[in-house]
């Protein structure tokens, strides 16, 4: 690894403070992606900023009719905990397919939805409960949040304190995971919301997205079978040597349909 | 330089390393702790599992100045004295092991394992042990091995 400097932020604001004095810095969390990424040279910031300890990023509570989430919350933690496995199950069932165990003891639900790999869990669910990504500035919508391979509607500096995710009325996730790194190859997340059924494909595509088809098919209600007539339109999916287009959207039809039997039963 | 104060197998250490020192580096070239291997290097084979502050998490992918301040348990601290841990006695007994450069990953994976979960199925253990690869692929006497561990640890 290159030399850099490693910072560890006394808290929130002065881990903005140090982010906008050092412009070539970045923010580390678990560090599960962005370690990886320096040992291949693929990044080469000046200074890590420490924000994995913070405790007022971290929690988890439910009030009302949200789940939140704090940014540096462990997948783990989220796995293991009663509260989200009794407000959506789905999510703490996703929580625990990410990676491997060392994995979810320490990378983030902050980390993950900050970075947007196409082939992450938790943007599906961000995306198909319609959450809310709560930073240190403003609130931005799921729908804005996501732009595209590793791209977000993130600011320079901007820093991910919770994600809030509104209770749906049922909601199932499904993924067929590269059998070594564990990513997702596709996966799809269907939330029965109070803005209607919102249906997140990962892994599939060059970022997470809607899949509009399925949510019309879902829209009069979910009934067994009602994803069956549905074909994927393989054009803009990802090729790669793990998989052809066509193979991906293969699979984005059978993790649709296995997360609606799922949600149904 | 980072100045990194830690517990490593109940004794208290401390070393300036720089900052971009892996724990992995730490404990190998610093503390001379050799158990902890180093396989792929990429977070995918788990040979490098270690507890920091009682979780297993994989040393080659933290940073030594992020374990500042926390307890830290390699395989050189799962035996007392000369009697194995219940873990590395399991492994021994039921021959869970070929060329052996997993094995320390595998111990430290599996006595988390067990820590979260003391009586796992076959399904449970296959989805608790999949960041520790074998190249050996000699899976079928570590599940054993983790079976017999489950039952002495009851």
């Amino acid at each position: 690894m290159h030399q850099f400097s490693y910072l560890k932020a006394k808290s929130l604001a002065d881990a903005a403070a140090l982010a906008k004095a050092n412009p070539e810095a970045k923010l580390m969390s678990g560090g599960m992606t962005l370690l990886p990424t320096l040992k291949q040279g693929l990044a080469q910031p000046s200074h890590l900023i420490d924000i994995g300890g913070l405790k007022e990023l971290s929690g988890i509570e439910v009030k009302g009719d949200v789940l939140s989430i704090g940014a540096v919350t462990r997948h783990y933690d989220v796995a293991s905990s009663a509260a989200v496995a009794k407000a959506i199950p789905a999510l703490s069932y996703l929580a625990n397919q990410i990676g491997d165990p060392q994995v979810r003891n320490r990378g983030t639900i902050g980390g993950s939805v900050a970075n947007n790999d196409p082939a992450a869990d938790y943007p599906s669910a961000v995306l198909a409960l319609n959450a809310t990504i709560v930073t240190d500035r403003r609130e931005i919508a799921a729908d804005d949040f996501f732009q595209g391979m590793f791209a977000t509607a993130l600011e320079e500096g901007e820093i991910v304190v919770r994600i809030v995710f509104p209770l749906p009325k049922r909601a199932a996730y499904e993924k067929f995971p590269h059998p070594a790194s564990g990513y997702a190859m596709a996966g799809v997340f269907i939330a029965e919301t109070a803005a209607g059924v919102r249906v997140a494909v990962t892994g599939a595509g060059p970022g997470v997205f809607r899949w509009s088809d399925a949510e019309k098919a879902l829209a009069g209600g979910l009934k067994a079978g009602a994803l069956d007539a549905l074909t994927v339109d393989a054009t803009d999916l990802n090729e790669d040597f793990h998989a052809t287009r066509e193979y991906r959207a293969n699979l984005v039809q059978v993790m649709g349909k296995r997360a609606l039997q799922k949600l149904l039963a | 330089m980072a100045k990194i104060q830690l517990t490593v197998n109940g004794a208290s250490h401390t070393r300036e390393v720089e900052d971009r020192t892996l724990l992995v580096d730490l404990l190998r070239d610093h503390l001379g702790l050799t158990g902890t291997h180093i396989g792929c290097d990429t977070s995918q084979c788990g040979c490098c599992t270690v507890h920091v502050d009682g979780r297993a998490v994989k040393s080659c992918t933290m940073l030594a100045a992020q374990v500042n301040g926390a307890t830290v348990v390699t395989i050189e601290g799962m035996a007392s004295g000369d009697k194995l841990h219940p873990v590395q006695q399991a492994f021994t007994d039921c021959h869970a092991l070929q060329c052996g450069f997993c094995t320390p990953g595998m111990i430290m994976a599996t006595a988390a394992l067990l820590k979260d979960n003391p009586q796992p199925t076959d399904e449970e253990i296959y989805h608790g042990l999949e960041g520790n690869l074998c190249r050996c692929t000699g899976y079928i006497n570590i599940v054993k091995a983790v079976k017999q561990a489950a039952q002495t640890l009851k």
